[in-house]
């Protein structure tokens, strides 16, 4: 199948602090995907590079096929994208927008986040990307926009990119995942297949070189008598004085982002700098 | 009809949870031959879930021939899972109340007994698959 977003090394700099690096992805027509990622950690910038409304450094995007700042033409017909904190023109009545009589600016959170998306869906979209659509609303105005969302996927192919720090949820609207933290791409894929891929593995206090050698060990802790890793799998782990115990998408999430956060301690201050110019 | 509902804390995945209720309610008898499931639509209505994730579910039912879609009309009920089963349920209980109660005479507390049976469960089932 073709794929409705496609990156290669895609990066951008904003001064000396670089909010997207190197993003190498494809995302494949007809997916409900999440990107996931704290907040600095390049969602946006991606969005907004798919749109065509930044500039790459380096690298390129193809939306639909096409580059979304060189032939705007033949994407921006077929793209719906709902900026953060879902804008409205807020003196139009919402008759303006829909049918409706009431000032946009007067509508709860919920209510402009519903419009935002039926204007969007109005158009009807090839692919639509939805920036944080989820942050601002309680938990049942963000049920009921996800319904909106899914029902239109049904029968249309419609490709879906929503960025989200919100990550419960996730797991039974979308069906792929990529994770970013620390302006890059730490995991892309198929959800159900990375639900199956990691495992968790809980056994006597041991050196986990072997392991590390076969499979990628995500997150590690000992205690005095006890090793518990959490590995992508590159195939049956048949070590016995491993247990073996599947991984909740939840944690899998946690431990990439959590991973990334320890790991790049010393470059998160700059980075967020950095997030601060994109916002 | 059935209703589905997602538990997101259990660690099985979201189209898994489908299929499992729907051999649930074919092994209590819940769901009859000819019975209809409901639309992918009023699926996604009901439980907010991704639309592949009800066809896949979906067609690994229809896969083990429990259920056949007929174009236009929508999906239905083929086969059931209650049949011999079912009868055998309260033999089955009567034993597992004995082992129960020699397990308590044992000195086994309810957690104890769970996490017993579970890791024999899962052996036998390593066993079988093995």
């Amino acid at each position: 199948m073709s794929n409705a977003l496609e990156t290669a090394h895609l990066s951008k700099r904003y001064g000396r602090t670089w909010a997207l690096q190197d993003c190498t992805l494809a995302l494949p027509a007809g997916r409900v995907a999440a990107l996931v990622g704290p907040n600095g950690a390049g969602k946006t910038t991606l969005l907004n590079l798919s749109v065509g409304i930044l500039e790459p450094t380096a690298g390129s995007v193809q939306v639909l096929g096409s580059s979304p700042l060189k032939q705007p033409t033949k994407t921006l017909p077929r793209l719906g994208f709902v900026a953060q904190d879902h804008p409205l023109y807020q003196d139009f009545t919402v008759a303006d927008l829909l049918t409706l009589d009431r000032r946009a600016g007067k509508l709860s959170g919920g209510q402009q986040a519903q419009v935002a998306l039926v204007l969007a869906l109005a158009k009807r979209p090839e692919l639509l990307l939805l920036d944080e659509p989820l942050a601002s609303l309680d938990p049942l105005a963000r049920r009921e926009f996800l319904r909106t969302l899914l029902d239109a996927t049904i029968e249309t192919g419609l490709t879906v990119l929503l960025s989200s720090h919100i990550i419960g949820d996730l797991e039974r609207v979308c069906d792929y995942l990529i994770i970013l933290s620390a302006s890059q791409v730490q995991l892309v894929g198929d959800l159900q297949e990375i639900g199956q891929t990691h495992k968790r593995l809980i056994g006597p206090r041991q050196n986990v070189d072997a392991i590390a050698h076969v499979h990628t060990v995500i997150e590690q802790s000992q205690t005095e008598r006890q090793t518990t890793l959490l590995v992508r799998a590159n195939g049956p782990i048949f070590d016995p004085s491993w247990e073996v115990q599947g991984v909740s998408l939840e944690d899998i999430m946690l431990a990439y982002l959590g991973r990334q956060a320890g790991e790049q301690l010393a470059a998160s201050s700059s980075a967020h700098k950095g997030m601060e110019v994109v916002q | 009809m059935i209703e589905f509902y997602l538990d997101a804390h259990s660690g099985v995945a979201p189209y898994l949870q489908i299929v499992h209720q729907v051999k649930q309610a074919l092994r209590l008898g819940l769901l009859e031959v000819g019975d209809q499931l409901p639309t992918v639509r009023e699926v996604v209505a009901q439980i907010t879930v991704n639309p592949n994730t009800v066809l896949k579910a979906y067609r690994e039912l229809e896969h083990e021939s429990l259920i056949a879609s007929r174009p236009g009309r929508g999906t239905f009920v083929q086969r059931t899972l209650a049949s011999d089963g079912l009868a055998s349920h309260a033999a089955l209980r009567r034993s597992l109340v004995r082992w129960l109660h020699s397990a308590s005479a044992a000195g086994l507390d309810s957690e104890s007994v769970l996490a017993l049976f579970l890791s024999t469960f899962q052996d036998t089932q390593k066993e079988e698959t093995a």
